[in-house]
């Protein structure tokens, strides 16, 4: 024990990155999951109350999976059922550290499984491996914490009947299992990027916690570009954080932004990060989108954007994931490289694949504004004001609406 | 994504008499309908709140004039249009909230006969979603 009692901070962190290694060796070890979070979690309640005083151990992993690990086989103990495993489990070895990254990433990929929704997963990432408790994930999510421990504990059935051995999964499996992990890992960082009032603080841990995950999943496979192109994709983008809303908490669109509060060193990082990973071959959408995000944020300007890259970038993109979205995006480039005129015709062709979608209305309404048609734009800001489920960009376009207001 | 599911007095089909005329067995059974639906919703980690409103009989509208309190309308005797109540799911989508509306909508009436009870499906404006 190191003569040294952890600091609050330093104890947290500690913690964070112990659990997911102190998990995987426990489920190494019992080759089970669901009991095996409580146990940890229990540990890691242990060791909040006696770190502080008795001082930090040598290696707070190897302890937590002692801990853990002596739970459990009292609770095994306790199940006579069980007592054939528990004679197999004495006679091994204890656990030893293993290779830290691929365990907490062989983690995830349980929490990742495809049976699961994406909010299960979500949840039980964030819990398993996020080392996030219940209560913390409830309140980003704007959901009683019953809610969320039902969804936890339903995602470790699912997990538990799936009866995975632990490991990173086969390479055969793994390409598409990896998509799957990915996506979980986006959508838990686009949950803190899109920030709602009142619960922003939560969510800002979110986006910070899946490019956490991101890099330690980079880690383990160094080889997977796509990881890579994630991960890039994320400090590209988190990057704008700071310029994102204003001091009242509005949003601010791209081309508004004060470019001189986006963190330069994370568009740094970012940017090494997409260079290595397109490097290594396949390019995939995560790559892709990256190479659109640093490409504006390389415009110290808005006027410097470099739009028929991006135009080309979004070209690519849509022959490797196409979709309305990425067509949509598409349109805005096409009008920002080619003219308005440009950008409206391919939203026409878009048409009927995306009608009442608000971003449609919402594109053609700049789009009309920048080609000079003022009321053609107010009546379009105005219904996609009325079509979006989000309250932020409600606010933003019926702002844009009110100020075309006297043209209509 | 969130919605409200909102449930109105007068929304059913049928000629169905208030609550307070019902059989007391009757109008247990559909509050156990409505709790065990609720539970449900708790077991798939789906729900947010659920609230029943205090009758027509308090209910009042108002509108302010800038200076004090204007009472427009109300006690309302019996009003169709009334909010009852309200249920707030979290889902993974807006066809898992109809699911859920179309289940509530058959909560037993007078002597059991399902209600069929029109459900206002309402998403929440929430943060902002991801594209995909």
């Amino acid at each position: 024990v190191s003569a040294r009692p952890a600091r609050r901070g330093e104890l947290e962190d500690l913690l964070r990155e112990s659990a997911p290694r102190a998990l995987a060796a426990v489920v190494r070890r019992f080759g089970d999951f669901g009991d095996f979070e409580d146990a940890v979690q229990e540990a890691l309640i242990d060791a909040a109350r006696q770190w502080p005083d008795r001082g930090t151990p040598e290696s707070p992993t190897g302890w937590l999976i002692a801990v853990a690990s002596r739970r459990l086989t009292d609770r095994i103990r306790a199940d006579s059922a069980r007592r054939d495993r528990e004679v197999r489990i004495a006679a091994e070895p204890p656990p030893g550290p293993g290779a830290e990254a691929d365990d907490t990433l062989a983690l995830i990929f349980i929490c990742c499984r495809p049976e699961l929704t994406p909010a299960s997963a979500i949840a039980l990432t964030l819990r398993a491996v996020g080392g996030l408790s219940t209560a913390q994930i409830a309140a980003a999510f704007l959901v009683p914490e019953t809610t969320m421990g039902r969804r936890i504990a339903r995602a470790k059935q699912t997990v538990a009947a799936a009866d995975e051995s632990f490991g990173l999964p086969a390479p055969a499996a793994r390409k598409e299992r990896l998509g799957a992990v990915l996506r979980v890992l986006y959508l838990i960082f686009n949950e803190g990027y899109a920030a709602s009032e009142g619960a922003q603080l939560a969510r800002t841990e979110l986006s910070a916690e899946a490019i956490r995950l991101t890099r330690i999943a980079r880690l383990a496979l160094p080889a997977e570009p796509e990881v890579g192109g994630l991960l890039a994709l994320m400090l590209l983008t988190d990057a704008r954080r700071p310029a994102r809303t204003d001091p009242a908490g509005e949003l601010v669109p791209l081309d508004e932004q004060d470019r001189s509060l986006w963190d330069a060193a994370a568009i740094d990082e970012g940017t090494r990060t997409l260079a290595e990973a397109v490097a290594g071959g396949a390019v995939g959408p995560y790559q892709l989108q990256a190479a659109i995000a640093a490409a504006h944020d390389r415009a110290s300007r808005p006027e410097d954007t470099d739009w028929a890259e991006i135009l080309a970038l979004y070209g690519l993109l849509e022959a490797v994931t196409p979709g309305p979205m990425v067509a949509l995006n598409r349109a805005v480039a096409a009008a920002m490289a080619n003219g308005p005129e440009a950008g409206l015709a391919l939203l026409d062709e878009l048409g009927p694949r995306l009608e009442g979608h608000h971003r449609v209305h919402a594109v053609r309404a700049h789009l009309l504004e920048l080609a000079g048609d003022e009321p053609g734009a107010h009546t379009e800001y105005e219904r996609a004001a009325e079509l979006t489920a989000s309250l932020p960009e409600q606010r933003y376009l019926t702002r844009q609406a009110a100020r075309l207001a006297s043209a209509a | 994504m969130k919605f409200l599911l909102l449930q109105h007095y007068g929304r059913v089909e049928g000629d169905v008499p208030p609550m307070s005329q019902w059989a007391p067995a009757d109008v247990d059974a559909h509050i156990k309908f409505q709790l065990d639906l609720n539970a449900e919703l708790m077991e798939r980690g789906e729900f947010v709140e659920a609230q029943a409103l205090t009758g027509p009989e308090l209910a009042k509208n108002v509108i302010g004039n800038g200076a004090d309190m204007v009472i427009t309308d109300g006690p309302f005797a019996e009003s169709k249009e009334l909010l009852a109540g309200w249920r707030m799911v979290d889902v993974e989508s807006e066809e898992r909230a109809i699911e859920i509306a179309a289940q509530a909508s058959v909560g037993p009436g007078p002597n059991g006969v399902p209600l069929r009870q029109q459900i206002e499906v309402r998403q929440l404006l929430g943060p902002i979603e991801p594209t995909e």
